[in-house]
């Protein structure tokens, strides 16, 4: 029983009617990974969720949690597991301390000991005595962390928790997850930002939708995902001549006054100093990432696509 | 403290936190109020009814007749106000799935809103019976009682008499709120919860008044209202009091049980 990973779901299936919400998807989540469910919004992250936390039945396959089916063990399965899917949501009449030890009381009432410590760590504490009904967006996503905290879990699933965050609250629910990841708490984290599973995450699974399209380590997928570069120079045509001439420099193409390539670090690092010597003023050297739909067309297309593709989105 | 009983103290504790709640007890505590009111500043009286001849004799009289007012519609209104909302709210709120993600299995949390709404419903008959008497009492003072047999019962044995009529009295009240509670839990919305019910106890008030219907009378809901009535002979009627007791038994047991399965089975998604 202890040795049973995290998550592990078998040819799940979630039919509403036609919609086929989740599309066989097995998923395999180890001890201490960040796990980065991605993939756009729709395609099934939100309802694989529900089904590990046991709030939908599957159509179809089995999902366990440290190798207890929700279906099956019930509220027991959850042991040593907290989370929340789409937004967390609380009594909006109550406090947000009181919310934490109705919260407490439906765990055992001796989680209500860490309310104070949650609280701080999520820096809720000012404002606890406040009705939730109160709180902005950010504040009840970080009363939603402290609520699964209270829990002590050894696995997380967070559902989009930086989603309608400004950019500081996302930092700081990055900085949490880390540090929470840091701890040793397994993390499930779904996401439909690529940045922010490659900031967080070891290990991701796509899911399109509702199949997933690829699971593994998330420096193999980057590495699938052809990285290339593109060149803002003053002299574009010289440039491009002196680019050709470059070892290692590949995929050469001038567009819209500037030059794409595609090329490791050392021949970067090579034509850059080509450039200098023939004093070529160049302006931007940026590595470009594929965005999430491009790697999407990748999983989907094979690699066949990479030298026609628009124009790549730095994200 | 058992995990039913630390989910039935939360489900008062959300009960007590809601303008609802308060409204509904505020209504089946004004009513009797205004009723004596009206009845000082007014001659006649609600002659037609039980006890109603009595009723400026004394404030014992008063809750009886209250209480067949407000059969009708008024408690079933107020009742299902609460129960209709107690799992719809959680659902259109999202907070079920919260509960739900915690280590208390679905019965559990289902056998608390259970407590919680049969906790609302007795409350409202007590504060109905007791501002009743209250009022009439400081109205016309605390006599001995007329019984439906025409005999005087002693003020304190009539006493006795309320607080079993308001017991027996919640029956079939519970019947409407377990009703609420199975829309509630299936139609995941509040407002049509509140309105089905109390359709369905104007349909049984309905069923019991049209010609025809004097077999299956003693068997409708609407009819166990009336139960208490047996206390109130001398001596006691048991025959109603011990149908409403089964009656109203299948009329709240049926509609839980369903209410049961479809918690316990259901999908808790969207907000």
């Amino acid at each position: 029983m202890n040795d049973a990973p995290p998550v592990e779901t078998r040819g799940l299936v979630k039919r509403y009617g036609e919609l086929v919400a989740v599309d066989h998807v097995d998923l395999h989540v180890e001890r201490g990974d960040v796990f980065g469910y991605l993939g756009p919004n729709g395609a099934g992250k939100t309802t694989s969720l529900r089904i590990l936390l046991g709030l939908i039945r599957p159509t179809e396959g089995a999902a366990r949690l440290f190798g207890r089916d929700p279906l099956i063990a019930g509220a027991k399965a959850l042991e040593g597991v907290a989370g929340f899917v789409e937004a967390p949501r609380f009594y909006p009449y109550l406090s947000g301390r009181r919310n934490l030890s109705l919260l407490a009381d439906y765990d055992e009432p001796s989680s209500r000991s860490r309310i104070e410590e949650v609280l701080e760590l999520v820096e809720l504490r000012d404002r606890a005595k406040d009705r939730v009904g109160g709180y902005s967006h950010g504040m009840r996503q970080r009363l939603g962390i402290a609520a699964s905290l209270l829990r002590q879990p050894r696995l997380l699933l967070l559902d989009e928790p930086t989603t309608g965050l400004d950019p500081a609250g996302m930092r700081d629910m990055r900085d949490l997850v880390r540090r929470l990841a840091g701890e040793g708490i397994t993390i499930l984290l779904s996401s439909h930002l690529l940045y922010e599973v490659e900031e967080l995450c070891n290990r991701v699974a796509i899911i399109r939708k509702g199949r997933i399209v690829y699971q593994g380590a998330l420096r193999a997928l980057l590495e699938t995902a052809a990285s290339g570069y593109r060149l803002r120079a003053r002299e574009p045509e010289r440039a491009r001549a002196v680019a050709l001439n470059q070892a290692g420099v590949a995929d050469l193409r001038l567009d819209g006054g500037e030059l794409r390539f595609s090329a490791d670090e050392d021949a970067v690092a090579a034509l850059t100093v080509a450039l200098g010597q023939a004093r070529i003023p160049f302006t931007a050297l940026v590595p470009e990432t594929a965005s999430l739909e491009e790697l999407f067309l990748g999983m989907t297309d094979g690699e066949s696509s990479d030298h026609d593709r628009p124009a790549a989105v730095a994200v | 403290m058992t995990a039913v009983a630390r989910v039935y103290r939360w489900e008062l504790a959300k009960l007590l936190a809601q303008k609802r709640t308060y409204l509904g007890l505020g209504a089946a505590a004004i009513v009797p109020v205004i009723f004596v009111v009206v009845l000082v500043l007014q001659s006649g009286g609600p002659n037609d009814v039980p006890l109603g001849r009595y009723i400026r004799d004394t404030g014992l009289a008063v809750p009886f007749v209250v209480l067949f007012f407000m059969s009708i519609w008024g408690l079933p209104l107020i009742t299902a106000l609460v129960a209709g909302d107690i799992v719809a709210s959680e659902t259109q709120n999202g907070t079920l799935k919260t509960i739900l993600t915690r280590s208390r299995e679905r019965g559990e949390v289902f056998a608390g809103k259970v407590l919680a709404t049969a906790t609302y419903t007795l409350a409202l008959v007590f504060a109905l019976g007791v501002v009743g008497l209250v009022a009439g009492s400081i109205a016309w003072g605390f006599h001995p009682l007329t019984s439906l047999s025409g005999t005087q019962v002693a003020a304190g044995h009539g006493l006795l008499l309320l607080l079993a009529s308001l017991v027996i009295y919640a029956l079939p009240l519970a019947g409407i709120a377990a009703f609420a509670f199975l829309l509630s839990t299936v139609t995941r919305n509040s407002a049509a919860s509140v309105v089905g019910a109390l359709m369905w106890a104007l349909f049984m008030q309905l069923l019991g008044v049209l010609p025809g219907t004097e077999g299956i009378r003693p068997y409708l809901l609407a009819t166990q209202f009336e139960a208490w009535h047996g206390f109130l002979r001398v001596p006691a009627d048991w025959a109603p009091v011990v149908r409403a007791l089964w009656v109203c038994a299948l009329y709240i047991g049926i509609p839980l049980a369903a209410a049961y399965v479809v918690f316990l089975r259901r999908d808790v998604a969207g907000e």
